[in-house]
């Protein structure tokens, strides 16, 4: 297991994990959609399989948001 | 010298007292012209608050007019407003609000053909729109045309804002390209608590007057994030990203681009 930090909030996960297990297993909406950074930088989405994270990794899921005008 | 009215004066008092604003940063703000894209939920409190500050010129941008169901969050339209062009009772409230200013409007939709066109003559841009090709074509415009512009969105209970200057991360840094046409929901389809607009675009305007004023540290390089249930906030660090395919070292977009337009189902709720 490891300590990894998902959005600001420490989570427990067990290694090895790609960012693409990272983000079924937190369940994010629209996965085919969502940016990540790792440690501040950001990861490929063609990269998101072969990525592995290690104890203390920092991850950020950002996603898409409109609205405003209508 | 800055040759105040006793008038005005009075009406920025409150600015003035500020220490980092002062008379000369009430100057620049008299000085400063910002385009408003969208007189929208997000545009409504930035073009409220902006003629209010004494943003000397203020464009807005706006094809639409006014339907009732905006008046839950579009504060800068009334009732009676329903069925006027947006920018013309944008253009009403900010001038009743304030006479100093001057409001240009601009009575039609953002394309790839008139974008840095109209971009041109500002200093600041706003982006209050809710699509995301508008959102990409801003982006694009601006950073083509070296133009600082303060993003938005809203959805449902949350927000996010970052503030491009030329040199930092922009839009494309965090999202390379547009999500599919109807993959993500905009408010029309999401809906959204009328008062994270406000919330939102209150944060927009507060950045514009410190890129005018030159006070504090903007959004750059930085995306704020807020859901308004639990009312936590997070700045994410953002970093430039290399092979940004607009800003990066080997650019693939670079040419406007009028992406379609189809995260948008407007048919289902206009009444």
């Amino acid at each position: 297991m490891a300590t990894i930090t998902v959005n600001g909030d420490k989570q427990e996960v067990a290694l090895p994990i790609t960012i693409s297990a990272l983000i079924k297993q937190n369940n994010v909406a629209q996965p085919e959609m969502v940016s990540v950074q790792v440690n501040e930088e950001f990861v490929d989405r063609e990269d998101f399989d072969k990525t592995t994270l290690k104890e203390g990794d920092s991850v950020d899921f950002l996603y898409f948001m409109g609205g405003g005008s209508l | 010298m800055f040759d105040f009215t006793e008038e005005e004066l009075n009406r920025y008092s409150r600015h003035i007292l500020l220490k980092d604003v002062g008379v000369e940063g009430q100057e620049k703000i008299r000085e400063a012209k910002v385009l408003v894209i969208g007189a929208g939920g997000l545009g409504a409190p930035v073009a409220m608050y902006l003629a209010a500050a004494g943003v000397g010129t203020i464009g807005i941008v706006d094809g639409d007019v006014v339907d009732l169901s905006n008046l839950q969050r579009q504060i800068i339209h009334t009732t009676p407003d329903v069925g006027r062009p947006k920018v013309e009772s944008a253009k009403e409230t900010m001038t009743s609000i304030n006479p100093n200013v001057k409001v240009v409007t601009y009575q039609d939709f953002l394309r790839a053909d008139n974008v840095l066109d109209i971009v041109r003559d500002y200093d600041f841009v706003v982006d209050g729109t809710d699509n995301f090709p508008v959102k990409f074509l801003i982006n694009d415009a601006c950073v083509m045309a070296g133009k600082p512009f303060s993003h938005g969105g809203i959805l449902r209970f949350e927000g996010q804002t970052f503030t491009y200057v030329p040199g930092h991360a922009c839009y494309r840094c965090m999202f390379k390209t547009p999500p599919p046409a109807n993959a993500v929901p905009t408010c029309s389809q999401a809906g959204v608590l009328g008062a994270i607009a406000g919330m939102l675009g209150t944060i927009q305007a507060a950045e514009t007057l410190k890129y005018i004023t030159g006070v504090g540290e903007l959004l750059t390089d930085k995306l704020l994030t807020f859901n308004a249930k639990t009312m936590d906030f997070r700045k994410i660090n953002v970093r430039r990203r290399d092979n940004c395919p607009l800003c990066g070292q080997n650019p693939t977009v670079t040419e406007l681009i009028d992406y379609e337009q189809g995260v948008c189902d407007l048919a289902s709720h206009k009444n």
